[in-house]
C-alpha cells in the first residue's frame, strides 16, 4: 500500500462486538453492575472493542476496502467477533507523535 | 529562560536573609511540595533564585519519596553490613548478597500505596513495574515478587473495590512479565480505609560479575534513554506520594500512571541480556521512577560524583507542546537510563532495536559537578549534583502516642476467660476473619509458578525458590504486625522481624538479608514520629540477633486520610538461604500417625500473651494488651527449625502467629486434608492457651522414630519441646474443648474471601 | 529430537519448555520469531506467555510473525506441532487449530493445579498415556474459555479431535471441574491430521518432581517416541 498520488485524510472508527452466539461473561457482569446500581431496566448488556484507525487514501471506496481488510485480517476475528465500520473524510488531527 | 553565568558552585551561606530572594506564592510551593524554608534554603545554596526547572527538580528531589528527609537521620540504627552483603543501604536501585557459587541475590521493596488509594489497578500494577525496574537496573533477572497489601474492612464497598483492583492490578503487570508472584500478606485494619497500603518486592539473581551500579561513569559517557516515549503522565507523583491523601486527591488522578507490562518484558529482556552479554559497552544502568529523568539522572551522577547535561528536545515525546519543565519531571513508566561508553552508542542502540525498543542519546556525563538541563541551546537548570541530593533532613519530636500508652498497659487478665463451650464457635470465627482466612482468592490470580521454580508455593509460611545452577535455594516472605507496631513500636518491630525469621526457619531457610518499607502517617506529628523512630530501632535490633543485615528499603510517609492516620506499618522482606531446595518444609501435616510436637513455650500461656491479638480483637473489638518478644528464643527457634529440617527430622513446619496455637493447628491439618488430635492441660486461661499470640513458637509434625532425636535437638538448642497430639482422623481436637470436623474448619477458612469479593 | 522453541515478544515459559525437554535429554532451541526458517528441526513448541502483550485479541498479532509461516510448513509435512497456553491462542488465530480462546467465564486469570481427563491415547501427544487417564497439569490463564461454532464442536467430537478436558480428579466432568467455561470442558484439540495439538494447561510446570507433579512429561515422551 505505497503513497503515491493525491491521499486524502480519514478516520475509521471500527466496533468490533461478539458475536451474538457467543457468551460475553464481561457483558454480564456490566449488566448485573447496573442492576445493583438500580437501573435494573437494563435488559442485556454486551461489550465490545472500539478501534480508531487514521488513515490516508485515494478516496472514499478505497480507505473503506482497506479498513474492512484491516477488520478481516486482525481487527476481529471472524470466530467470535463481527464488526461495522465508520468512516469519515478526517478534520481532526491523528494523536501521538513526535514534534 | 537563560541564566546568570555567575558562579554556580556550591555556597554554604552563614546567616539566613530570607527578604534576599524573590518572592513565591503558597500555591507554587504547594505544587511543588516544598516549605518556604525550604525555598530559602535552596535559594542560598544556589545563592540565587532557582529557576523553574529547578524548582521543579528541587522539589521532586527534597521529596519524602526521593530524599527520605524524615527517615535518613534514622537509618544509622540498621545493621547494614556482614559477609554476604555486596552493596551499602541505599547506594543503589536494590541491595545485593552473595549466596554463594559465584550468586547473588538482589532484592528491595517499595510502596505503591497513594496511586492505588487512587486508582487500584494502575497503581497496583505500576508498583510492581517500578521494583521490577529496581532490581534489572542491578544487572539481575527477576525471579519473585511478594505482594503485602493493606485495606480496609472488606464489607465496605469501597474496600472492596480497592481490594479487587489491587489484586487485578497486581496480577496484570505481574502475570504479563512472565516473574511468578509467591507470597505476601493480606491485613484489614479500619485504620487502613482510605489509604491502603501497597507494597511490591522483587527479588533477583545474577552472576556476580554481572552487578551493575545505577552510576553515571566517567566526563564523556553518552546518556541513553530506553523504552516508553515520553507523556506528562505522573506529573509531580513523587510529590504526591509525600503529602495526605484528602477528598480532592481524586482530582489529582493524571499524576497516576498507566502501566505497560508488554513493553516492561521488552526493556527487562533486553536490559538483562545486554549486562550478560556486554557488561563492557556500560558504565552504568538506572531504573527511571518517582521524579522521572531528574532523579534517574541526577542520581546517577551524584553516585559518579560527576555533573550531567541532558538535551530535553532529545527526549522522544508521546504529546505534542511539552515544556522542559514537563519532560524533566514525567514519570512516564517502562523508561531505562543507561550509561554507555561513547564508542558502543551505535551498539546498544542495536541491541535495543532487537527488542523493537528505542535507545536515544538525551545527555552526557561532565565533570563540572552540574545537573545542566538545556533547551535547545537554552540552558535552563545548571544547579549543583550535591545540592540538589542533599535534601533537608528533619528529626521532629516525637512524643508516645498517649491512647496506645494506655492500650498496651491493658491486662488481658482482666477479661473474662472463653467458655469451654464456645470454644469451638471461637475458633471457627476466627479462621473466617479475612486477616487469618485462607489468600487462595488472591494468589489463585497471580501465576506463581512461571519461570519452573518456585518449589514451595503461596499460601506458605515462605516461598522458596530453586535458582537454577546454584546448590541452595532461597525462601522469601514479607511480615508487617501493624497492630502490635502501633501498640508498642519497638516491640511490634521486633515482632515483624522474628515472624519473618521464624516463616522462613518453617520452610528450613537462615535468615541472610532483609528489605524495609516503612509505611506512616505524617511524620511531623510527635506521636507519628515516635512510632518510626522506635520501630526503626526495634526492626534494627532484631535484625542484629538475626545477623540479617538491612540491605535495601523504602519509605512512604503521610499515610493518612479523612479517617485518620493508617497503622504504622513496618513491612519485612525477609531473604533466607536453604541449603538445597529438596529439603523444603511444608506447613500441611503429611501422614497419619505423626507425631504432632509445639517448639517453644507450651500449651498452657499467660492472659498476656492475648497482646495485640487477632483474638482480641474479633472477640472483644479491642486492639490492646503488652507487646512481648524475646529475642534470645527467637533466634534459638529459628536455628532450631533450620537444623531440625536439613537433618531431615520434620515432616512439616508451621509457625504460630495470628490466631496462635489453634489456628497454626486448623492451617496445618486444613493444607494436609489430615485431622489432628492434641492433648495436655490448658492451664488458667483457655483464650491464651488456644489463641495466645506469644512469639517464639511452632508447630511441627514428625514420625514417631525420630521424635527422640528431635527433642534432643531442640534441647541443644534451648528451645522447649512438648509433644502435643497425633495426625489423623477427619476432626480438629483440641484439649477436649475444640472438636470440629476438618471440613468446617476448612468452609470456614478458605470460604471467606471469595464471599466477600466474588 | 531436535525442538525450536520459539519465542515471540512477551513469551515466557520458552525457558520453560526448554529445561523440561533438555531435561530429557532432547535438543531445544530457543527461536525468536522472526526467524522464517525452521528446517533442521523436527518438530515446534509454541509456549505460554502474553505475545504482543495480548493487545487486541490473545496471539492476534503474534500470527503474522514471520515464524509462522515456517510453523505452517512444518506442520504441512506431518513434524507435530504443540502450544500450549499462548501457543494454543496462536494456533488457533492462525487458523492451524479450529475454535479460539474467550476470557475465562470468572473474569479472572487463574493459576491452580488442574485435572485434565486424556480423551484418547492412540495418538502421538498421549501414546504414553491410558485412554481416560486422568493427569494433573498447571494451567496459567485469563483467556482460556475455548469456543468454537456448534457445526465446529460436533465435527471434533466425532473425529476424536478432543485431546484433554477438564474433569475432577476422579476423571468426572462438571461445572465446577472446569475452571473456564471452556465449551464441552475442553482444555485441548487437535488438527484433522493429529500433528498440532493446542491446550491451555502447562506440561511443562509438571514435569519436574521437585516442583510437585511429573505428568506432563507423559506428553513429552509420547512426542519422542512417535517423532522421535
Amino acid at each position: 500500500m505505497g503513497s503515491s498520488g493525491s491521499f486524502k485524510s480519514f478516520k475509521a472508527d471500527v466496533y468490533v462486538t461478539l458475536k451474538r452466539t457467543v457468551n460475553d461473561p464481561q457483558g454480564l457482569t456490566i449488566r448485573g453492575g447496573l442492576h445493583a446500581l438500580g437501573f435494573e431496566s437494563v435488559r442485556a448488556v454486551r461489550a465490545g472493542k472500539f478501534v480508531e484507525v487514521w488513515l490516508e487514501a485515494e478516496d472514499e471506496a478505497e480507505a473503506r476496502r482497506w479498513v474492512a481488510e484491516m477488520g478481516d485480517q486482525l481487527l476481529a476475528n471472524p470466530v467470535i467477533e463481527d464488526f461495522r465500520v465508520e468512516l469519515r473524510a478526517d478534520a481532526e488531527e491523528a494523536p501521538g507523535g513526535g514534534e | 529562560m537563560a541564566l546568570d553565568h555567575r558562579a554556580l558552585g556550591l555556597i554554604v551561606p552563614d546567616m539566613t536573609d530570607a527578604d534576599r530572594w524573590p518572592q513565591i506564592d503558597d500555591e507554587t510551593l504547594a505544587q511543588i511540595a516544598l516549605s518556604r524554608d525550604e525555598y530559602i534554603r535552596a535559594c542560598e545554596l544556589l545563592d540565587r533564585a532557582p529557576t523553574d526547572v529547578e524548582l521543579g527538580m528541587i522539589g521532586a528531589l527534597w521529596s519524602e519519596h526521593c530524599g527520605y528527609k524524615h527517615t535518613r537521620p534514622l537509618f544509622h540504627h540498621f545493621p547494614t553490613e556482614g559477609e554476604r552483603i555486596l552493596t551499602a543501604l541505599g547506594d543503589e536501585n536494590a541491595g545485593a548478597i552473595d549466596i554463594g557459587g559465584g550468586w547473588v541475590a538482589v532484592m528491595k521493596i517499595e510502596s505503591h500505596n497513594h496511586p492505588s488509594a487512587i486508582e487500584p489497578y494502575e497503581g497496583a500494577a505500576t508498583g510492581v513495574g517500578g521494583i521490577v525496574r529496581d532490581i534489572f537496573a542491578m544487572g539481575a533477572q527477576p525471579v519473585a515478587l511478594l505482594d503485602s497489601l493493606r485495606f480496609g474492612p472488606l464489607d465496605d464497598a469501597r474496600n472492596r473495590r480497592l481490594c479487587v483492583g489491587v489484586v487485578a492490578g497486581i496480577g496484570g503487570y505481574g502475570n504479563c512479565l512472565g516473574i511468578p508472584t509467591v507470597g505476601g500478606e493480606l491485613v484489614v485494619a479500619p485504620e487502613y480505609a482510605g489509604n491502603p497500603l501497597v507494597n511490591a518486592m522483587c527479588l533477583g539473581v545474577a552472576r556476580r560479575e554481572q552487578l551493575i551500579s545505577a552510576t553515571a561513569g566517567p566526563a564523556g559517557s553518552k546518556l541513553m534513554l530506553v523504552g516508553a516515549d515520553t507523556g506528562r503522565d505522573g506529573l509531580h507523583g513523587a510529590t504526591f506520594a509525600s503529602v495526605e491523601l484528602d477528598e480532592s486527591s481524586a482530582e489529582r488522578r493524571p499524576a497516576v500512571q498507566v502501566g505497560n507490562p508488554f513493553l516492561e518484558k521488552l526493556l527487562m529482556d533486553a536490559c538483562v541480556g545486554l549486562v550478560r552479554e556486554h557488561r563492557d559497552w556500560l558504565e552504568g544502568l538506572q531504573d527511571c521512577g518517582a521524579a522521572g529523568l531528574t532523579s534517574s539522572t541526577v542520581e546517577m551522577a551524584e553516585r559518579a560524583s560527576a555533573g550531567i547535561i541532558i538535551h530535553t528536545e532529545r527526549v522522544p515525546r508521546r504529546e505534542r507542546g511539552m515544556t522542559p519543565y514537563e519532560v524533566m519531571l514525567s514519570e512516564s513508566q517502562e523508561r531505562m537510563v543507561v550509561s554507555v561508553k561513547p564508542d558502543h552508542v551505535e551498539d546498544v542502540a542495536a541491541w535495543f532495536a532487537q527488542w523493537e525498543l528505542d535507545a536515544t542519546v538525551i545527555g552526557e556525563v561532565t565533570s563540572d559537578g552540574l545537573a545542566r538541563v538545556m533547551d535547545h541551546d537554552v540552558k535552563v537548570a545548571a544547579a549543583p549534583v550535591r545540592m540538589l541530593t542533599d535534601a533537608p533532613t528533619y528529626e521532629p519530636a516525637s512524643a508516645r502516642d498517649p491512647d496506645a500508652a494506655a492500650r498496651v498497659a491493658f491486662d488481658p487478665a482482666t477479661l473474662p476467660d472463653l467458655a469451654p463451650a464456645a470454644a469451638n464457635a471461637a475458633l471457627l470465627e476466627l479462621l473466617a476473619s479475612p486477616n487469618i482466612a485462607s489468600k487462595r482468592w488472591v494468589w489463585r490470580q497471580y501465576d506463581h509458578q512461571v519461570g519452573t521454580n518456585t518449589v514451595v508455593t503461596p499460601g506458605a509460611d515462605a516461598a522458596v525458590l530453586r535458582i537454577r545452577g546454584v546448590e541452595q535455594a532461597l525462601a522469601v516472605c514479607t511480615d508487617g504486625p501493624g497492630r502490635a507496631v502501633e501498640l508498642d513500636p519497638w516491640a511490634g518491630a521486633v515482632r515483624a522481624v522474628a515472624e519473618a525469621a521464624r516463616n522462613v526457619g518453617c520452610v528450613g531457610a537462615r535468615p541472610i538479608a532483609v528489605t524495609d518499607c516503612l509505611n506512616f502517617a505524617n511524620p511531623e506529628r510527635p506521636a507519628i514520629y515516635h512510632q518510626l523512630r522506635e520501630s526503626i530501632r526495634g526492626m534494627a535490633d532484631a535484625c542484629r540477633a538475626f545477623d540479617a543485615p538491612v540491605v535495601s528499603g523504602n519509605a512512604s510517609l503521610y499515610n493518612e486520610s479523612d479517617d485518620g492516620p493508617v497503622l504504622p506499618t513496618p513491612v519485612v522482606g525477609m531473604l533466607g538461604l536453604l541449603a538445597r531446595p529438596e529439603l523444603a518444609v511444608r506447613s500441611a501435616f503429611r501422614n497419619e500417625g505423626d507425631v504432632v510436637l509445639l517448639l517453644g513455650a507450651g500449651l498452657p500461656q499467660p492472659a498476656s500473651s492475648l497482646g495485640a491479638s487477632e483474638y482480641l480483637a474479633v472477640q472483644h473489638g479491642l486492639s490492646a494488651g503488652p507487646v512481648d518478644v524475646d529475642l534470645e528464643a527467637e533466634r534459638a527457634i529459628v536455628n532450631c527449625l533450620v537444623d531440625a529440617v536439613e537433618t531431615e527430622l520434620l515432616q512439616s513446619a508451621h509457625d504460630c502467629s495470628d490466631g496462635g496455637l489453634a489456628v497454626a493447628l486448623a492451617e496445618s491439618a486444613i493444607g494436609g486434608g489430615v485431622g489432628v488430635h492434641v492433648r495436655g492441660d490448658v492451664g488458667e486461661r483457655l483464650d491464651a492457651a488456644l489463641f495466645g499470640e506469644a512469639g517464639a513458637r511452632a508447630v511441627v509434625s514428625a514420625s514417631r522414630d525420630v521424635v527422640a532425636e528431635l527433642s534432643a535437638l531442640a534441647e541443644k538448642h534451648g528451645v522447649p519441646c512438648t509433644e502435643i497430639g497425633v495426625v489423623g482422623s477427619d476432626r480438629l481436637i483440641i484439649a477436649d474443648v475444640i472438636n470440629v470436623t476438618l471440613a468446617e474448619a476448612s468452609d470456614a477458612w478458605e470460604n471467606t474471601l471469595p464471599k466477600l469479593l466474588d | 529430537m531436535r525442538f525450536a522453541v520459539v519465542a515471540f515478544p512477551g513469551t515466557w515459559s520458552d525457558w520453560d519448555c526448554i529445561h523440561a525437554l533438555r531435561d530429557l535429554g532432547q535438543q531445544a532451541e530457543r527461536v525468536w520469531h522472526r526467524e522464517s526458517d525452521l528446517d533442521g528441526y523436527d518438530g515446534v513448541i509454541l509456549p505460554g506467555g502474553f505475545s504482543y502483550g495480548d493487545h487486541l485479541r490473545c496471539g492476534a498479532i503474534a500470527r503474522f510473525s514471520p515464524v509462522m509461516q515456517a510453523v505452517s510448513r512444518l506442520a504441512e509435512r506431518g513434524r507435530p506441532v504443540f502450544g500450549s497456553c499462548n501457543g494454543f491462542q496462536i494456533l488457533c488465530e492462525a487458523g492451524l487449530l479450529p475454535g479460539a480462546l474467550l476470557r475465562n467465564h470468572s473474569l479472572q486469570f487463574r493459576c491452580q493445579p488442574q485435572y485434565v481427563r486424556v480423551e484418547r491415547a492412540d495418538n502421538g501427544f498421549t501414546a504414553a498415556c491410558e485412554g481416560g487417564q486422568v493427569l494433573q497439569l498447571p494451567i496459567s490463564h485469563g483467556e482460556g474459555a475455548y469456543h468454537a461454532a456448534p457445526d465446529v464442536l460436533r465435527e471434533l467430537e466425532e473425529t476424536g479431535r478432543i485431546l484433554f478436558r477438564y474433569c475432577d480428579e476422579t476423571g468426572a466432568l462438571s461445572d465446577d471441574a472446569n475452571p473456564n467455561g471452556s465449551l464441552h470442558d475442553i482444555a485441548g484439540v487437535l488438527n484433522a491430521q493429529g500433528n498440532v495439538l493446542g491446550m491451555m494447561p502447562h506440561p511443562e510446570r509438571a514435569s519436574d518432581p521437585l516442583l510437585g507433579g511429573t505428568d506432563g512429561n507423559l506428553l513429552w515422551r509420547s512426542i519422542i517416541e512417535r517423532w522421535g
